[in-house]
């Protein structure tokens, strides 16, 4: 198959990217541009550990055809601290002991942070609704939403 | 992923163009959310696939002049359900959409996609059955209008013709005194498929009902109308007496198959159950 030129900006830079149109997002940025945070449980978009952002929503990269993402943002959990500064949902990740394997981890902050971005003081209820398509087989969740929580509850400026 | 070609057209025209050149093997592309799921599982073996992806003619829900709504067959999931004249007067399509995956899926998923995969268990076209909506479809030849529920032959099978896509659903405003209401049922909240859904709505008016609509989802080869039950309805006040024997005449009407989702008997249970509460929610609607 012929393999096709488009610009890839992912994490504010922009990529020229030659590669073969049946690669999915999620392989081109871990294997072409080495972002390895993302991982690939399923396959099939029942997971969510491939959670990226495209234009600020989150989707599974599994299921896009990397192309299909040229023209828009994309945003992985390596764009998400500001330089050395964690953002507050990875600083609360740390400081409740949310992660275990780590293997989940990368998708559900980013479906902590869109679902922060669509109901600022999420409730508990909320929370869980937002990382409903993530899915987690060490914490139990508990202390993710509690994380999630933690962040949702504090007086915004804060950070 | 195994081998296509990938095309991505950049106006509606040049991609009917395209599919009709690449013919029967050529699929369109949406959201990918089932799509590509069903190609990296062998499922579909597409030579290509046309990405409806940069057709800005495709996009957008709003609603017309009359007060009718034109929801884009590039609309996402989460874009309908999020609709706020969605939600309010069209219900029954924002319940259907909401419940479709996850966020994550919702985000890509197209209203398009999800209809014109043919699936009876979709969770967007009982909705926009009962809600009498119509697809407008783009072709070589030209353009046409079909009622929805003429877009299924079967399971994972459309009337389109080679080269055809579906450019939007038109749905008719409700009259004054309706209400509209889908649900489905799952074993998990999330990330399932539909075992039964139901969708109805109702016009009240003088306190009877003056019209109705009930459409089924994953109890037969496509989503059907339970035209029978339609029927009882019309002239009555809506009660639980009335809604029940709705329900009783909908599982009769129901043909569904034994899966790994659910069995017959179980299946015209829930239709029987769950058309009865439906009535009783779309009549609440109404009057709310």
């Amino acid at each position: 198959m012929a393999r096709q030129t488009h610009l890839l900006r992912v994490n504010g830079r922009e990529h020229e990217i030659l590669a073969e149109p049946n690669r999915t997002l999620l392989e081109v940025v871990r294997d072409d541009l080495r972002l390895t945070g993302a991982k690939e449980g399923c396959g099939t978009g029942d997971c969510g550990a491939c959670t990226m952002l495209v234009d600020g929503r989150i989707v599974t990269s599994c299921l896009m055809l990397w192309p299909e993402a040229g023209g828009h943002e994309v945003r992985t959990i390596e764009g998400l601290a500001d330089g050395s500064a964690l953002h507050p949902l990875q600083r609360a990740f740390i400081e409740h002991g949310a992660v275990q394997c780590g293997f989940c981890i990368p998708g559900m902050i980013l479906a902590g942070v869109a679902t922060l971005e669509r109901t600022p003081g999420a409730t508990r209820a909320e929370i869980r609704d937002g990382i409903a398509g993530n899915l987690c087989r060490c914490t139990g969740y508990q202390k993710i939403v509690d994380a999630i929580e933690s962040v949702a509850q504090a007086p915004a400026g804060r950070d | 992923m195994r081998h296509f070609d990938y095309a991505r057209p950049t106006s509606l025209a040049e991609a009917v163009r395209t599919l009709r050149s690449l013919g029967e093997g050529a699929r369109p592309l949406g959201g990918g959310t089932d799509l590509l799921v069903q190609v990296k599982e062998g499922h579909l073996r597409p030579a290509a696939l046309v990405s409806l992806a940069g057709i800005a003619e495709l996009d957008g829900v709003g609603l017309a002049g009359d007060g009718s709504l034109r929801v884009g067959a590039r609309a996402t999931m989460q874009e309908v359900a999020d609709h706020a004249a969605v939600r309010e007067r069209f219900s029954a399509l924002a319940d259907g959409a909401a419940v479709v995956g996850s966020y994550q899926t919702r985000n890509a998923a197209t209203i398009g996609g999800n209809v014109c995969n043919a699936a009876p268990s979709a969770d967007t076209s009982p909705p926009l059955v009962a809600l009498s909506a119509r697809a407008q479809i783009a072709g070589v030849g030209g353009e046409r209008e079909i009622a929805v529920e003429e877009l299924w032959s079967g399971p994972g099978r459309t009337t389109l013709e080679p080269g055809e896509i579906v450019t939007a659903f038109v749905v008719p405003t409700p009259p004054p005194g309706s209400g509209s209401h889908y649900e489905r049922h799952t074993p998990r909240k999330v990330m399932d498929i539909a075992v039964v859904g139901v969708s109805t709505q109702l016009t009240i008016d003088g306190g009877v009902v003056a019209a109705a609509r009930i459409a089924l989802g994953a109890v037969a080869p496509t989503v059907i109308r339970a035209v029978r039950a339609e029927r009882s309805l019309i002239g009555r006040a809506v009660s639980g007496e009335v809604a029940a024997e709705a329900g009783r005449i909908a599982a009769s009407e129901a043909t569904p198959i034994d899966d790994v989702r659910g069995t017959v008997a179980f299946r015209r249970y829930l239709v029987e159950k769950m058309t009865s509460a439906s009535v009783l929610r779309s009549a609440e609607r109404a009057l709310g």
